[in-house]
């Protein structure tokens, strides 16, 4: 039997490079990748300048789906701006809400009850499934598995977007927390169909793993592709499962405390390499994570009221000053900072969108490589562009 | 992590006669800041970096504020007692002064060694038309190369020392900054000039006179 090295078309040794001498040879390409093509993920460009395959520059153009959401939320009430943040990280509107909620909460120094604080917590996670499982589906795809892993992850992507509908009426522009607490109290019912979905989702990363995670055309797309080194992910604000997949432990669950992740048992996944292939590692590791966080969520949460009585939704008009306020949102570290006047509409709202920072080093992580690598990096990275050009 | 004011004796100590005040928060956030001045922004910055009780390697967020030129009326009263011996009388007189307006930038910086944070640091520029210009942290913190850029698309302030200044989220041939207070839209971004604009013209003034056109 003749193994795949023996044969005269892959002899043993490795590949085999011929250097070029033609006389295109140092002659260098610029493509313009985008911003209709399906592998950026949305209206993204990147300006690729070519040494045959491999790349020497590449320049991201942003701004195609720019609407200056911060100046409408300068125009716009405290309340009038919560359904607004839907629509930046489109498939995260439950992570938005919170981070914006939770920076109100500073600027207006309200409280948020015991129940909303778990509920808010099941919700976040349950986003951080589905974003994660959809990033494993788009990342395959990139890299040339076309449609059965993304539709595997759909599937699931689905079940939890219904959840998410049958709360609050809306699939993805959910619209649901408010500074104060949340918007509707679920049922026992759903939260019994949430711990049905919960205790099937291991099931689900089982086989999905199974299928992917060793795959061998995965490894060799991925390993060794985009090589982020630690110094320079902290160098460049890198955060969440893009920033710990080089290795560096920094969770804002774990830091902050926020919310009442202090009192959830979790673990914060680290990778070793800080390529391609540990940053799709990451995150279904963090899915494992999240199922352990919402059982316990759903677990424990107690009854009571969600909403902090002396929250006053319409009309709010928090004292002068100005807040912080940041979580851990399946993509890296989503933050509001705003300053109020005494008026009800904030005088500053500014978005900290986390995948506009994790792209800085785009350039960085492709060049040498390929520009089909670039496609399979730039997934990896996990981009949404109504929150990277807002 | 140590209180603001005490980073603030330590940076005076550091840096003799710059320019640093802490500037309270008034609200419940308590988030207090640093103001630096221009001239020394740079130095502190790497300073806050590289400290090791502080070690604030990360910048998370920069944001650009605009603070337009205000007039504050001032009133001043006095009194002019009555010589008749009745009720002193009260004048008032007001005068306006302008406040000049000014840009800032907020970094909000957190340690990722120490994991403490946030301290806040600003800086404003000396105006907002010919002189908005503030030393860039890109080389400091690379996480505000896209933020500073972006700041200087939608606000103006030139970052003196940015490896790559240029607008972000605008087009290339934009000329204003559309999130500075006073900026006005265009009403129609998408105008050209089409022949449809004459023809109503030339059919109002048909209108204004029945009997034909004046040419």
């Amino acid at each position: 039997m003749s193994t795949l090295s023996d044969s005269p078309l892959f002899p043993s040794g490795g590949a085999h490079v011929k250097a070029v001498t033609d006389e295109f040879h140092g002659d260098l390409l610029e493509v313009s990748m985008g911003p209709h093509h399906p592998s950026t993920h949305g209206v993204f460009r990147m300006v690729v300048t070519l040494d045959g395959e491999r790349i020497v520059k590449l320049k991201p153009v942003l701004g195609y789906l720019h609407r200056n959401h911060e100046k409408i939320g300068e125009a716009t009430s405290y309340l009038g701006s919560m359904p607004y943040t839907d629509r930046l990280d489109y498939l995260n509107a439950m992570t938005n809400n919170w981070a914006y909620a939770i920076a109100v909460e500073k600027l207006g120094g309200l409280a948020v009850p015991e129940r909303a604080e778990y509920i808010r917590i099941i919700l976040a996670e349950l986003s951080r499934l589905q974003n994660h499982v959809c990033l494993a589906g788009f990342l395959l795809q990139d890299t040339g598995a076309s449609g059965t892993p993304l539709m595997y992850a759909f599937r699931e992507r689905e079940n939890i977007l219904g959840l998410f509908e049958s709360l609050s009426g809306s699939r993805m522009m959910c619209n649901y927390q408010r500074f104060g607490g949340c918007r509707v109290d679920p049922s026992p019912e759903w939260m019994q169909q949430a711990s049905a979905l919960v205790d099937g989702f291991g099931a689900f990363l089982d086989e999905f793993e199974e299928l992917i995670t060793g795959n061998e055309i995965l490894m060799a797309r991925t390993q060794g592709i985009g090589v982020l080194k630690a110094a320079d992910a902290v160098a460049a604000g890198i955060t969440g499962p893009m920033l710990r997949a080089a290795g560096v432990a920094y969770d804002i669950r774990k830091v902050d405390g926020y919310g009442f992740y202090p009192r959830f048992n979790f673990r914060v996944p680290l990778g070793a390499h800080g390529d391609t292939y540990d940053r799709y590692m990451i995150r279904i590791l963090e899915m494992r994570e999240s199922i352990g966080i919402l059982r316990q969520a759903l677990r424990d949460a107690p009854a009571g009221p969600i909403m902090d009585p002396k929250a006053k939704l319409r009309g709010f008009r928090p004292k002068p000053g100005e807040a912080y306020g940041r979580i851990e949102g399946p993509k890296g570290e989503i933050g509001f900072y705003l300053i109020s006047d005494g008026t009800p509409n904030p005088y500053r709202y500014r978005v900290r969108p986390p995948s506009f920072v994790n792209l800085t080093v785009l350039e960085d992580l492709c060049l040498g490589h390929t520009i089909a690598d670039s496609v399979v990096i730039l997934g990896s990275i996990d981009i949404v562009l109504g929150e990277v050009d807002r | 992590m140590e209180p603001l004011d005490q980073i603030c004796h330590r940076l005076l100590d550091r840096f003799p006669g710059a320019e640093i005040s802490v500037i309270q928060n008034p609200g419940p956030a308590a988030q207090h800041s640093l103001l630096v001045g221009a001239a020394a922004l740079r130095q502190v910055a790497e300073f806050l970096r590289d400290d090791a009780a502080l070690g604030l390697d990360y910048c998370s967020n920069v944001t650009g504020v605009d603070w337009p030129d205000k007039v504050v009326v001032e009133t001043t009263k006095s009194t002019v007692p009555d010589p008749a011996g009745g009720a002193p009388k009260v004048t008032e007189q007001k005068t306006e002064r302008l406040e000049p307006g000014f840009l800032e930038v907020v970094y909000h910086l957190y340690s990722m060694v120490r994991r403490h944070g946030p301290v806040v640091i600003r800086a404003r520029t000396a105006n907002r038309t010919d002189c908005a210009t503030l030393p860039s942290l890109t080389p400091v913190w690379r996480s505000a190369e896209f933020q500073e850029r972006e700041i200087f698309d939608l606000f103006g302030v030139v970052f003196t020392d940015h490896p790559d200044l240029r607008r972000i989220l605008m087009w290339d041939g934009f000329k204003d900054h559309p999130m500075r207070r006073d900026y006005v839209e265009p009403e129609d971004y998408e105008w050209e000039p089409t022949p449809h604009g004459d023809l109503v013209e030339k059919a109002k003034r048909a209108h204004a006179h029945p009997g034909g056109a004046p040419t």
